[in-house]
C-alpha cells in the first residue's frame, strides 16, 4: 500500500520523482480503487461542491441546531465581516465564517462532508476556500489540495487515530487542521517537506486538546473549535511557506498525539463526562436538551 | 494498521450532525428495511446507551426512520422523516432501553410487516458511519453490509448448502464468510453468506428454485443501495 512507509521515505520519493503529495495521493487512490483519474477527480469535485454549499448556507441566513443549543454564529460573524468590524483580515475572517457555517449546517442536519469527521467538518473547507479565494486558485488546484489533505488524513488515520472517542479533539479537529495546513501549503507552491512541516505544527498547536462535548452533541465547543482550527491551519501554512521549519517532524508529532490520546482518561474522550461538559453551565445546558428538571434543594 | 481510501477521509458526504449517531443510524435503518423485505407497517425502535440518551439532539430518530423508508444518509429528506412516515401511514415509536451487554450505540428494531410478520433486528453503529447487524430475531449474526450478503431460510437437510455454494462457484463469486444457524429442534436453518461481489437476479432465482429453500434475501447496501431481491 502506497502509504505504508515512513513519512521521511515518502518525502524522499516525492522529491526525487518531483511529485506533490496531492498527486501521489490521487495516483494511489486510482491504483487502490481501480478507477480512472477522471472518475476519482469527478468524485472529489462532488465533495468540493458539497463543501462550498455547506460553507455558504450558514452565512446567508442564521442556521439553528436541532437541539436548539446553538446557531446563527456564522451569520453574526459574516455581518461583522461585511461591515468591516473584524480585527482579523479578509482571509482569516473568511476562513472563520466558512468554518462556522459548515459546523452549524452539520448541527442543523444539513449536508456536509465529514473531513475527516463530521465534528471537524468546517476546518478544511473554511481554511482552504479562504486561502484559495485570496490567490484566485482554480477548481483544479483546489481539488489537488483536497488530495493533499486526504494524504495527510490517511497517514494520521493509519499511524494514529482520527476519532475523538479514541484520541480526543486533537485527533479530530487537530487532524483536520493538519490536513488543511498541508493542503494550503502545497496549493501555494510549498514543497512536500514544507507541507508536512505545516501539518506537524498544526497538530503541535492543539496537542492534548480533549473532546468534551456538552450533552454529547457536536455543538459546544465543537463549532468554535472548527473556527479556531481554520485559523490555526492558515497560520501554519503561512509559517511553513515562510521557511519556518518544524523542529519535531510530522511523523513524531503524529505518534506523540496518539500517545497523548491514549493517556487521556475516558471522561475526556467524547463521553461528555469531563471538561466543559461537566461545568455548571455545561450541565445546565445538557439538562435543558435532555428535558431533565433541575433538582431543588 | 487500518486502511483508508481518499474518500474515507474526504467523506462520507452526509446529513449531520454525527457520523455514528446520524449517518450510521440511517444505514442501520436501511439494513433493517432490507432484512424484513421492505414493506413495513410499524416499527418500534429500542435505543440503547448513547443512542437512548442523545437521539433527539443527534437526529438519530429521524435517521433510523428515514433508513427504514429507504432514504440514504446524504439525502435531505432524512430531516423530514417524521412527516414522510406519517404520509405513508408508517407507525413508529422510540424508546430508550437497556439491551444488555452491547455497544453503546445500539438499536433494536421491532418490525411488523404489512403482511403481518414480526421481525426483530439489532444493530450497532460502531464509528465513522460503519455499522454492524448483530441479531435477527433470536439468532446472533455479524455483518457490516460493506459486502453483499445472501440470506436463506431452508429445510434443515443435507445437500442444500452445497447446492448454493455450487451455484456461487459457477458464477465465480467468492464466499468471504458464512454461517449456518439452526434453532434447537427446528426444521428450518438460516444461512448467512458474505460475498465478494453482488448477485444478479438470474442467480438469485436459481437459488430460489433449489428444493427445500423457503426464503432468499439479498442485502446489498453498497453505494447504490440496491436490493436485488426486492
Amino acid at each position: 500500500m502506497p502509504f505504508e512507509l515512513s513519512v521521511e521515505k515518502l518525502i524522499g520519493i516525492l522529491e526525487k520523482e518531483k511529485l506533490s503529495l496531492g498527486e501521489y495521493t490521487l495516483r494511489s487512490e486510482m491504483e487502490e480503487s481501480e478507477k480512472s483519474r477522471e472518475e476519482v477527480l469527478s468524485e472529489m469535485a462532488q465533495v468540493l461542491a458539497t463543501m462550498r454549499e455547506a460553507a455558504s448556507q450558514g452565512r446567508e441566513r442564521p442556521v439553528k441546531s436541532v437541539s436548539g443549543l446553538t446557531g446563527g454564529d456564522a451569520y453574526r460573524y459574516q455581518q461583522a465581516i461585511d461591515s468591516q468590524r473584524t480585527i482579523m483580515g479578509q482571509v482569516m475572517s473568511d476562513s472563520v465564517s466558512m468554518a462556522l457555517s459548515c459546523s452549524e449546517v452539520n448541527a442543523s442536519m444539513g449536508r456536509i462532508v465529514a473531513c475527516p469527521t463530521a465534528g471537524s467538518c468546517g476546518i478544511v473547507p473554511g481554511a482552504l476556500l479562504a486561502a484559495a479565494k485570496k490567490f484566485h486558485k482554480s477548481d483544479g488546484e483546489i481539488l489537488m489540495a483536497l488530495f493533499t489533505a486526504s494524504g495527510v488524513g490517511i497517514i494520521i488515520g493509519s499511524k494514529a487515530t482520527l476519532s475523538g472517542a479514541e484520541g480526543g479533539c486533537q485527533a479530530e479537529c487537530g487532524s483536520a487542521t493538519a490536513m488543511a495546513a498541508a493542503a494550503i501549503c502545497e496549493m501555494l507552491g510549498g514543497t512536500p517537506s514544507q507541507a508536512f512541516d505545516a501539518a506537524a505544527v498544526a497538530l503541535k498547536n492543539v496537542m492534548g486538546l480533549v473532546c468534551d462535548p456538552v450533552a454529547g452533541l457536536v455543538e459546544i465547543p465543537c463549532i468554535k473549535r472548527n473556527a479556531s482550527g481554520a485559523v490555526n491551519a492558515i497560520l501554519c501554512a503561512d509559517l511553513a511557506l515562510a521557511g519556518v521549519p518544524s523542529y519535531i517532524p510530522f511523523e513524531d508529532t503524529v505518534e506523540a498525539m496518539y500517545k497523548v490520546g491514549q493517556s487521556m482518561c475516558g471522561a475526556l474522550k467524547e463521553t461528555a463526562q469531563g471538561g466543559l461538559a461537566v461545568t455548571p453551565a455545561g450541565i445546565r445546558l445538557r439538562n435543558r436538551v435532555l428535558g431533565v428538571k433541575p433538582q431543588t434543594k | 494498521m487500518k486502511k483508508y481510501g481518499v474518500f474515507d477521509i474526504m467523506g462520507p458526504t452526509m446529513i449531520g450532525p454525527s457520523s455514528s449517531h446520524t449517518a450510521g443510524a440511517a444505514r442501520l435503518g436501511k439494513m433493517a428495511r432490507y432484512l424484513c423485505g421492505g414493506s413495513v407497517a410499524s416499527v418500534r425502535f429500542l435505543l440503547h446507551g448513547s443512542f437512548g440518551q442523545t437521539y433527539r439532539g443527534h437526529g438519530t430518530d429521524k435517521a433510523l426512520l428515514a433508513g427504514m423508508m429507504g432514504i440514504n444518509s446524504d439525502d435531505y429528506r432524512l430531516r423530514d422523516a417524521f412527516s414522510i412516515a406519517d404520509a405513508q401511514g408508517l407507525q413508529y415509536s422510540f424508546e430508550p432501553a437497556d439491551l444488555g451487554d452491547v455497544h453503546p450505540n445500539t438499536v433494536r428494531f421491532e418490525i411488523v410487516t404489512k403482511d403481518g410478520r414480526q421481525i426483530s433486528v439489532t444493530g450497532s453503529s460502531i464509528g465513522g458511519g460503519s455499522v454492524v447487524i448483530t441479531q435477527i430475531d433470536d439468532i446472533s449474526v455479524y455483518f457490516t453490509g460493506e459486502n453483499p450478503i445472501l440470506i436463506t431460510k431452508h429445510k434443515d437437510a443435507p445437500g442444500i448448502v452445497s447446492r448454493i455454494a455450487d451455484l456461487l462457484y459457477r458464477a465465480v463469486i467468492n464466499i468471504g464468510n458464512m454461517r449456518v444457524n439452526r434453532a434447537d429442534g427446528a426444521k428450518t436453518a438460516t444461512m448467512y453468506i458474505e460475498l465478494d461481489k453482488p448477485l444478479d437476479k438470474q442467480l438469485i432465482d436459481e437459488i430460489r428454485k433449489i428444493p427445500g429453500i423457503d426464503e432468499v434475501l439479498v442485502l446489498d447496501v453498497g453505494m447504490e443501495g440496491v436490493n436485488h431481491a426486492l
